[in-house]
């Protein structure tokens, strides 16, 4: 490993290593903030821009994976479908670290089954739900996560029930779930960091206002709504692997979660109660949440103990991709015992 | 020695679904098959689980033709439901063998009377076993005796056939021979033998081996080095993923570590398949998904940009009859248009159409091959006749070659190049390099994108750009047109063609030396894939006149082949259709062929040959 010093991560690598194309989207749009926490989380982590795959679907989210790690290689799929295409590579190439962006038209309409069943596989990857209650790319049409109530642009009223995605993730036996707000980098890097750190599929239901769409007064995906109603669940550091876990706090005020890798995070309570290593608390917080028109943000539930899709195929640690004849075909001599058996 | 001689007879079996016909019906075709005469069995089953009438054909062929027959010279009629109807299957002064309480049908006037040997099946199985259950399943198995000791066939037979079956089973072993014994003693006893119909042993099936499509479909995809398959389940394509998944359970386990060396996944769904073979082929895993019409519907959004993005996958369809639900558990070959351009925009895919169970072992092997060199989904289109019924055949070679994993660029080669363009074509051959996600080396990423994008996979909606990369991808099939499996041609007649593809081989086989016994020679292409190779033209050119036989309604390959030969070849084509479900029959082909040569007598054409039209 290269030296550390002041502007490089223990790769040697610099903050503009994980820099991408120039965005396209909105200025002021959440999904641009993700990608700086993104890039800042990337780096402090020090992940291998040639280790990293970026994932997505279709929407103004999606294609945020072009503006960080140029480096990596991406791939943009079909609307909704990136859970599948994750899957197909993830099993392919399981020394890959998968990240992918979705919206929230992505994952909560079209691709609300694909996203149910990356969970029930826990495919080895980080998926962020950039959310903001709309579908951004085809100008502002409601999408499945706007809550019951919220006003639309035009003045036209929700009065459908909202698919939440964090609560729905919990449901359905999600091995990491979290939610957060794109302008919360305090909470969102160590979120993204836990993540990558996390084997399984790790869920961030992240709140990214729409400025074009969706930021208005009545609307509860607007900046102004978000920090108005935020709940945070604890103050998050990260504390990598290798770190001395100092203990600098006083008894009963932090709990730590060993995570898949060695690393901690550490849950700084902030008056709440909430294990998130116990899910029915996890379904409790985010009701309570719901009832009480709270964003809920913070890790809301991980089980680090999970056997991701890899492991319970039992499936080599080097890539399916890599074998060779040798590995993969019959020998001729138990190719024709075989047809012996089959005459 | 085994006595030489002429044989074509033709059984038909009419039970009920889930009644355990299915291995009654299997140990009379090995035990004909042990006799060392060639056998064509096929199912005609409902799309159903238990109850429903299901039809079993075996034909017994010393010339060795692999189709089967329409008509019945011997009919086992055990489901009351369908007796009367049955009966129509029966050739005139057919035999009979049905189960005594459905009472002797009816003389036919001015047709020659029937052999008839009721059989008191239900009785006969009620007195010897006891258990209501195991009966129904026993009761098939005294037909089998009834039928062995009405042809002739020896009890070394039988019992190599019941072994074979049983193999893993001695319990169902003992239950099953006493079954077949009591049918054979009821006969000896009670009845004597009036009709003329009989096996002798010949000598025309040692080596051969009896295989369905699916499971050497999937021998092929295990030894082409398939490491990836998502599917989900669909009759007839399923019992290719179980055949697949059982082949990797025996060879794809280390022996030390326990690990799989294949990811096996049953997906939610089609589109799910499709998107799973698509990861797994940019990742550079050789993927692969199975399923059939419906499915394949399913998959048209992910194939596109498979398409597009150039990424290698390989789509297996087990073609049955559509539309929609259709009849699932009959045999089409309608998806040939749809799967050939599947996805909006321009796409166009190479197909390969396996016509015999050999070729769905060697074609399944070719197609990973094809999808690497390619960077483009594969499809291969088999169907529920060639998949799922045996059919004999010489053994399968072990491959001679190793994988062709197409142009991938690793850090090595990277390291000697200033620049790489995923979508550059610098070969002038339409096909690019690509990289795979892990390659450490600053030049090796690019971005993957459904979107227009220029030759250094950058987004762009520039009209010259999307026009160039559109006509390179052009470019690229024509390149994979040589690496497909070639056309065979057969005969020599400068009149008439014959060009059929996929399952239709066994028929046309029969149906041309038919043709030639009545004084049409003909000459045969079989079509291996598309898009067509150039001999197609050459063949096609030197005939008057083309048979394309199609078994589908609307002549799919014959469309297609009228725009791809162009407006001067194309009059020279002409379409024969069949889409009744039903594997096709020679004599059907021949009836339709002579009767647009004008050689056929007027108004020969039965009224069963449904479905049947020009
Ligand atoms: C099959 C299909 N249907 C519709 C579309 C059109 N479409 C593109 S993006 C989008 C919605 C995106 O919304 P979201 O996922 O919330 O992303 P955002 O733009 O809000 O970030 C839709 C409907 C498409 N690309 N594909
Ligand atoms: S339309 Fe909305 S989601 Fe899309 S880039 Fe603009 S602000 Fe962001
Ligand atoms: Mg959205």
């Amino acid at each position: 490993m290269a030296a550390v010093t002041a502007k490089t991560n223990p790769l040697g690598l610099s903050r503009d290593d994980y820099k991408g194309l120039a965005t396209t989207l909105c200025a002021g749009c959440g999904h641009n903030s993700i990608t700086n926490h993104i890039v800042k989380a990337l780096y402090d982590h020090g992940v291998d821009p040639y280790r990293l795959a970026k994932m997505s679907g279709i929407g103004c989210s999606s294609k945020a994976t072009a503006y960080f790690v140029e480096r990596a290689h991406a791939f943009n799929a079909v609307h909704g479908r990136m859970p599948a295409v994750t899957t197909g590579a993830a099993v392919a190439n399981r020394e890959l670290l998968f990240l992918g962006i979705s919206g929230d038209g992505d994952t909560a309409s079209i691709g609300l089954g694909q996203f149910c069943h990356l969970l029930r596989r826990n495919v080895d990857c980080t998926y962020i739900v950039e959310n903001n209650g709309v579908y951004g790319l085809t100008k502002g049409q409601f999408s499945a996560t706007a809550d019951p109530g919220s006003v639309q642009r035009k003045g036209t009223v929700n009065q459908l029930e909202t698919i939440d995605i964090a609560g729905l993730a919990v449901q359905l036996g999600a091995s990491f779930v979290a939610r957060s707000f794109s302008g919360d980098g305090q909470q969102l890097v160590p979120l993204l960091r836990a993540a990558l750190s996390h084997r399984g599929t790790a869920v961030l239901d992240v709140i990214s206002p729409c400025v074009a769409f969706n930021d208005h007064e009545g609307s509860t995906k607007s900046y102004h709504y978000v920090k108005e109603h935020e709940l945070v669940l604890h103050g998050l550091d990260f504390i990598p692997q290798q770190t001395e876990v100092a203990v600098d706090y006083a008894e009963g005020t932090s709990t730590d979660v060993e995570l898949h890798d060695g690393s901690h995070l550490r849950l700084r309570k902030l008056g709440r109660e909430h294990d998130p290593q116990d899910r029915l608390s996890a379904l409790r917080v985010i009701d309570e949440g719901r009832q009480s028109a709270e964003v809920v943000t913070g890790l809301l539930y991980v089980n680090p103990a999970a056997p991701d899709l890899c492991t319970m195929e039992n499936l080599p640690q080097s890539p399916l991709r890599d074998l060779g004849e040798a590995e993969l075909r019959l020998t001729p001599d138990q190719f024709a015992a075989l047809l012996r058996e089959w005459q | 020695m085994a006595e030489q001689g002429s044989v074509d007879l033709n059984l038909v079996a009419s039970t009920v679904n889930g009644s355990g016909s299915q291995s009654a019906n299997l140990v009379l075709t090995r035990a004909v098959f042990a006799m060392g005469i060639p056998v064509a069995p096929k199912n005609l089953f409902p799309s159903n689980i238990e109850g429903l009438p299901t039809w079993f054909y075996l034909r017994a062929n010393s010339a060795g033709y692999r189709a089967g027959r329409r008509r019945a010279d011997l009919l086992v009629a055990l489901d009351r439901a369908t007796f009367q109807a049955d009966i129509a299957r029966l050739e005139p002064g057919g035999v009979l063998v049905f189960e005594e309480a459905f009472g002797a049908p009816p003389v036919e006037e001015g047709r020659p009377p029937l052999h008839l040997y009721p059989v008191p099946f239900g009785r006969l199985a009620k007195e010897s076993v006891p258990d209501p259950d195991l009966r129904k399943y026993l009761t098939n198995m005294i037909y089998v005796g009834v039928v062995a000791e009405i042809l002739g066939i020896p009890d070394t037979a039988l019992e190599e056939a019941l072994t074979h079956q049983f193999r893993t089973k001695p319990k169902a072993l003992a239950a099953n021979r006493e079954a077949l014994a009591l049918g054979r003693d009821y006969f000896r006893a009670n009845l004597t033998k009036i009709d003329s119909l009989r096996l002798r042993p010949l000598d025309r099936t040692s080596g051969q081996l009896l295989l369905e499509g699916n499971q050497t479909a999937a021998l092929g995809a295990i030894m082409g080095g398939c490491t990836v398959l998502a599917w989900y389940p669909i009759t007839p394509s399923s019992s290719l993923a179980e055949h697949l998944i059982g082949l990797a359970d025996r060879y794809r386990i280390d022996p030390e570590s326990g690990e799989r060396r294949i990811a096996t996944i049953q997906a939610e769904d089609e589109l799910a398949a499709a998107g799973m073979v698509l990861g797994a082929g940019w990742a550079g895993a050789r993927a692969m998904t199975t399923t059939s019409g419906p499915g394949i519907s399913l998959m048209a959004e992910f194939v596109g940009l498979g398409y597009y993005a150039e990424i290698p996958a390989v789509f297996v369809d087990i073609q049955r009859v559509g539309p929609s639900t259709g009849l699932p558990t009959r045999t089409m070959q309608g998806d040939v248009s749809f799967a050939y351009t599947l996805s909006h925009g321009d796409t166009r895919h190479p197909v390969l159409l396996p016509g015999t169970v050999l070729e769905c072992y060697e074609f399944l092997q070719q197609a990973f091959d094809l999808a690497e060199q390619l960077q483009t989904p594969v499809f291969v289109l088999s169907d529920l006749d060639l998949g799922m019924n045996l059919w004999m055949t010489d053994p399968l070679p072990y491959p001679e070659q190793g994988f062709e994993r197409g142009k991938v660029l690793h850090k090595a080669e990277l390291d000697q190049m200033q620049r790489f363009e995923r979508y550059r074509d610098v070969d002038g051959d339409g096909v690019p390099w690509r990289t795979l996600p892990g390659t450490e080396h600053p030049l090796a990423a690019y971005f993957t994108r459904g979107s227009g994008h220029d030759e250094a996979a950058r987004y762009t909606e520039s009209e010259e750009t999307y026009t160039r990369v559109m006509d390179r991808l052009a470019r690229k099939l024509e390149t994979g047109r040589d690496r497909l499996p070639a056309p065979v041609v057969d005969g020599e007649s400068a009149e008439v063609g014959i060009l059929a593809y996929g399952s239709s081989h066994h028929a046309v086989v029969e149906a041309r030396d038919i043709l030639k016994a009545k004084g049409t020679a003909t000459e045969y292409l079989r079509l291996r894939a598309l898009p067509a190779a150039p001999e197609v033209a050459d063949f096609v050119a030197r005939h008057s006149r083309v048979y394309v036989v199609d078994q589908n309604r609307d002549g799919q390959m014959h469309q297609i082949l009228q725009v791809e030969l162009g407006p001067q070849l194309a009059g020279r084509l002409r379409s024969v259709r069949h889409y009744d479900g039903l594997p096709l029959f020679a004599a059907d082909l021949v009836e339709a062929i002579q009767r647009e040569e004008g050689t056929a007598a007027a108004a020969s054409r039965p009224a069963s040959v449904a479905g049947m039209a020009r």
